[in-house]
């Protein structure tokens, strides 16, 4: 236990060891700690505005939907509507277009008619002129069928 | 009995001298073959195996410090660098707490006391006749391997906080400052005359509480650790009294040590809590 030279080579290994730690562990193991430190601060950071963007995201989508929504209500009425017309236009040009045709059938019918008339009524006449020279050539009795003949055209 | 007394006591002197290497009465330099020898040689001897031990533990420190600092990152931590960076940020803790000023040598300063510390207090669990045992069998008869159960390595850094706290507190407050500091307190007068007074009594205070840090920063730890050595040695003896104390003597040996375990980190937190409280002291104006 005696205090000899010993002492000055503690105190010199002592302030070898201090400056050593201070030079080369200390510093770079407190700069990483730091660094990380900040890291993990910026990471929160950015978690937070990550989060806020995400809200304002959400927010904005839930905007578009309800816009989305609002505008196909829209389209659907309209188009609701459109067909409608549409059936409405289709109906009447029907109808017009039928009651034309209709119409048209009628006037030919009636035309043919008329035209079937004069003719029966023609050959009637003819039928009957012949008939009479027939029966004029057996007998001659024109009083006997005037009557007849005056009938059928009357009928006629 | 009396050559079991001699025995006992000669047992704890072997391990109690340090290897010392130094110059011999008769003029030659050598290896100290008892304590007398050591003893004779006075001022100009170093302590082979504190010196040894202690660069040792500091280069081990040192050695690991820089393999973790060299690979450190600021990305996931591994083991090693996990266990270093919870060192530091203990140290670093404890000086936030403590320390009040802005000095980058301070944390640095209480990691390598703390851990220096604390490795050479380990050594004190390496059971007492191991590494003498070893040592001797390669020729070397005295080895004491616990550094700090040497007042040499305890002053030694006592000296070295005790030379900064003087190199800050003149820095900070400058000599006049740090002169008023030692003569103006803790008495003082608006008298001039009496003031004048005082000045001596004041010094003779002021002087001793200023000394009294570091013998007592130096002698605290040294003590503790030399008692606890000295009971490690006395439990040892136990092992050469029969079968029953020998066993007794192992539970003392392990409960003991255990205990130890406490008082090793407790000394090397005190020491390094009181340089970082002496090196706030010398930076704090008053």
């Amino acid at each position: 236990m005696n205090i000899n030279l010993t002492l000055i080579g503690q105190l010199l290994s002592f302030a070898v060891f201090v400056w050593f730690t201070m030079k080369f562990v200390w510093t770079p193991i407190m700069g990483a700690l730091d660094t990380r430190r900040k890291e993990i601060a910026d990471g929160l950071a950015a978690a937070e505005h990550g989060q806020h963007e995400q809200e304002l995201a959400k927010e904005r989508a839930k905007e578009a939907i309800r816009e989305a929504k609002g505008q196909a209500a829209e389209i659907i009425n309209q188009a609701q509507k459109r067909a409608s017309e549409i059936v409405d236009e289709s109906k009447g040009s029907a109808r017009s277009e039928s009651e034309r045709i209709l119409a048209a059938a009628q006037a030919e019918i009636e035309q043919e008619t008329n035209r079937a008339r004069e003719q029966l009524r023609q050959q009637v006449a003819e039928l009957a002129v012949l008939g009479a020279s027939k029966i004029l050539r057996k007998e001659i009795d024109a009083a006997a069928h005037r009557d007849i003949v005056e009938q059928l055209a009357q009928q006629i | 009995m009396a050559g079991d007394t001699l025995t006992s006591s000669e047992y704890i002197k072997h391990h109690l001298t340090n290897l010392t290497y130094g110059q011999h009465a008769d003029g030659t330099w050598g290896l100290a073959h008892n304590a007398a020898e050591a003893k004779e040689m006075g001022f100009w001897a170093i302590h082979v195996d504190t010196m040894f031990w202690s660069i040792l533990l500091g280069g081990l420190f040192i050695y690991f410090g820089k393999k973790v600092a060299d690979r450190v990152s600021s990305g996931v931590p591994g083991g090693l660098q996990n266990f270093a960076e919870w060192l530091v940020e203990f140290i670093d803790n404890s000086v936030r707490g403590s320390f009040s000023g802005r000095n980058p040598l301070v944390a640095p300063l209480a990691l390598t006391i703390f851990i220096w510390i604390f490795l050479q207090n380990l050594m004190d669990l390496v059971p007492v006749d191991v590494i003498p045992y070893l040592a001797g069998a390669i020729g070397i008869h005295f080895m004491k391997v616990v550094p700090s159960t040497d007042p040499n390595a305890t002053f030694g850094m006592a000296i070295g906080v005790f030379m900064l706290t003087l190199y800050y507190s003149i820095k900070i407050k400058g000599v006049g400052g740090f002169m008023g500091e030692l003569t103006l307190q803790p008495f003082s007068s608006d008298n001039a005359i009496v003031k004048l007074l005082f000045i001596p009594i004041n010094f003779v205070l002021e002087f001793v509480s200023l000394i009294a840090k570091p013998i007592s920063l130096a002698l605290r730890l040294f003590g503790n650790m030399y008692a606890g050595e000295m009971i490690f040695i006395l439990i040892a003896i136990m092992y050469n009294a029969g079968v029953v104390l020998g066993l007794f003597g192992g539970v003392l040996q392990l409960g003991w040590a255990i205990f130890h375990i406490l008082i090793i980190t407790l000394q090397a937190f005190i020491f390094m809590t009181l340089t970082i409280v002496y090196l706030d002291m010398a930076h704090n104006d008053h």
